[in-house]
């Protein structure tokens, strides 16, 4: 397999053309992030359920590079999954799988995400031998990112 | 220039003291000069047969392309086409971002550092005397590739902070500061009535600074719009450009269409309300003749990098009666004559433009980097890059769901094209360029109110310098018919 061909794995062309979790509401809170070098936006919303205490599902729109659009629509495929098998995402969790996300994707090639982890989402392990591509990938989980900062940070 | 051109120039450059009935006589005068231009201008843009005016178009014809053993020879001076990316022969087609650098460049800067490095414009000793000779020699140099006056020549960090330097300049003539003791800068002073004009099509840094400047002295921002094919509306033109605009900002040419834009009849709409006139040249520089009194501009910019030169030097030319007219933009030394506690009285054009120590290396390098293109010639140049470009305009043309912006017409225009793949986003589609070693530009091109003029948040660009090749073109022509079908798209759907 090419880097291109790893870069862009079916399933993540098939995410890009028929991304998963879009659809936000109106007044919900959100975190919006672009890309200023390619003009990639995404506007991400956390879902929670009825405690406070964990992530029922992520709600995003946006526009884009395949990458950056696939990233979110698989983000939003691992939260949806996290929590069909009730095991739904903590702060604490979700803080976590963000940073691995991030090492991973600024490994050059080195670190892999680990597929019992990152599900589907692993497939985005081909962009971390494209520099210039990675702030695309992270889009999506920057946003959820400063979701979760916003909140008052993971507890302690 | 006729005598009346002449009168007109002066006229632009004098005539702002917000005196309406000198401002009046001023249009009435020069309104002659207008009426050479009565709707013949669109004809002209459209006519690629028509012979363009000096200095405003490829040549096309009058010189021959290089040969192939020319083309060889020029392309064996850039150490960096030699390498590979991605296992493949690199094709550089991202000039219009950045050019690249002939080995002779390079040797030029590295030679003064090894050689002759000192502070300029300061010192006594034989290091310094050297030092200040090979820059101001630099200025001689741009100055004579311009035709123009050594003491027109600025340099200054990049393109960009010229143009800031002009605007912030009047903004602070604007309220009421000049150089030191000297008045002369009052007339230059933007006020609320006053109107600058831009384009819709202009890089960011030939639009903010003026965005800025009309925030800051409650001048207007009108900008003439373009139409769908990128060329600009000169009816509307017409109508903005009138009594209240004080100055014009406009690019020599598009950096996303690679058009020329029609200077013939922007700069007399100009020059007939007595605005001062702008020219962003970045993209033209490396591509055309610069002539900027041929072509009546009151301030031209370009950049060192995109001619074949180093970063961090940009050029401002200006009218010599104009910059030692504006006040400056940093302060410093080396920019004064006499200081005390209170305040500083200010040297002329360029030392007042040029405080600290100046970009010596970055100066000497772009100075061989002038030699380097006049030896090749500018009008050879254009003449290649024209080939170049007719066959990747031909080729883009032939391959289905490809959408160029702007007109696809080679001329009047440069070696560039900035095109849409449907259904694929730029980012992805120059993936696929950069996978076979070809180099080429996606995103916005730092003009996004064009791209959301023509629809779009991004596209490719492919650009083209003195050493692009047939053989490029094709390879570039052929990968991005790959673009589609590896993202599964068939030529007939979109999505």
């Amino acid at each position: 397999m090419s880097g291109l061909e790893q870069l862009y794995q079916q399933i993540i062309i098939d995410h890009s053309k028929h991304p998963h979790g879009v659809g936000l509401d109106a007044g919900e809170e959100t975190s919006h992030q672009r890309n200023p070098v390619c003009g990639d936006e995404i506007t991400l919303a956390l879902r929670w359920d009825a405690e406070g205490a964990h992530i029922d599902s992520v709600a995003w729109e946006g526009a884009g590079c395949s990458i950056s659009q696939a990233s979110a629509s698989l983000l939003a495929t691992l939260a949806e999954e996290s929590a069909d098998e009730g095991t739904a995402w903590t702060p604490d969790e979700l803080t976590a799988l963000i940073d691995e996300f991030r090492e991973a994707l600024r490994s050059r090639g080195a670190t892999p995400l680990d597929e019992e982890r990152f599900g589907d989402a692993a497939a985005l392990s081909g962009v971390s031998k494209y520099v210039a591509r990675v702030k695309c990938a992270m889009l999506a989980w920057v946003a959820a990112e400063d979701l979760l900062q916003r909140r008052g940070g993971p507890a302690a | 220039m006729t005598g009346h051109d002449r009168a007109c120039a002066r006229l632009g450059g004098t005539a702002r003291g917000g005196i309406s009935a000198q401002r009046t006589s001023g249009r009435a005068r020069c309104a002659t000069r207008r009426s050479e231009y009565p709707g013949g201008v669109t004809s002209l843009a459209a006519t690629p047969a028509a012979s363009p005016p000096a200095g405003h178009a490829a040549a096309t014809g009058s010189s021959a392309p290089f040969t192939s053993d020319e083309l060889a020879s020029i392309r064996s001076q850039f150490p960096i086409l030699g390498r590979e990316v991605n296992g493949h022969p690199l094709a550089y087609l991202d000039s219009a971002a950045t050019a690249q650098k002939p080995l002779r460049v390079i040797e030029a800067e590295s030679a003064f550092y090894r050689e002759s490095n000192a502070a300029v414009h300061r010192g006594a000793h034989t290091l310094a005397g050297e030092a200040t000779e090979l820059y101001e020699d630099a200025r001689r140099t741009v100055a004579a590739f311009l035709a123009v006056d050594e003491n027109e020549v600025v340099f200054t960090s990049h393109a960009t902070e010229a143009l800031n330097l002009v605007a912030y300049a009047l903004g602070t003539a604007s309220i009421g500061r000049g150089a030191g003791a000297s008045a002369a800068a009052a007339p230059y002073g933007l006020h609320a009535g006053d109107e600058i004009v831009v384009t819709e099509l202009e890089h960011h840094a030939n639009l903010i600074p003026w965005q800025e400047l009309a925030a800051r002295t409650g001048a207007t921002l009108r900008y003439i719009p373009v139409h769908d094919d990128g060329t600009l509306d000169l009816d509307a033109a017409a109508s903005i450009i009138g009594d209240r605009t004080r100055a014009l900002a406009l690019a020599h040419v598009s950096n996303v269409t690679g058009a020329t834009l029609p200077l013939e009849v922007l700069v007399p709409l100009a020059r007939a309300v007595g605005a001062l006139v702008v020219l962003d040249a970045c993209q033209a520089a490396p591509h055309l003749a610069l002539h900027p009194r041929e072509l009546d501009v009151d301030i031209a910019v370009f950049s060192g990098h995109k001619l074949y030169g180093p970063t961090g030097i940009g050029v401002l030319y200006g009218r010599a009666e104009l910059l030692n007219a504006l006040p400056p933009f940093l302060y410093g030394g080396s920019m004064i004559t006499t200081v005390t506690m209170e305040r500083a009285e200010y040297l002329p054009s360029p030392q007042r433009f040029e405080p600290g120590t100046p970009r010596i290396a970055q100066a000497i390098g772009l100075a061989e980097a002038v030699r380097f293109v006049s030896e090749l010639g500018l009008d050879r140049i254009a003449a290649s890059e024209h080939a170049l470009t007719e066959r990747m305009l031909a080729g883009l043309a032939r391959i289905p769901k490809i959408r160029v912006l702007g007109q696809p017409s080679p001329a009047p225009r440069v070696g560039l094209a900035s095109i849409v793949v449907d259904g694929v986003h730029a980012h992805d589609a120059g993936q696929v360029l950069d996978e076979v070693g070809i180099a080429a530009r996606v995103g916005h091109h730092c003009a996004q109110p064009l791209h959301r003029r023509f629809g779009v948040t991004a596209s490719l660009r492919l650009s083209l310098g003195v050493h692009s090749t047939a053989d490029e073109v094709d390879r570039a022509l052929a990968a991005v018919a790959s673009i589609r079908p590896f993202f599964g798209l068939s030529e007939g759907a979109t999505s």
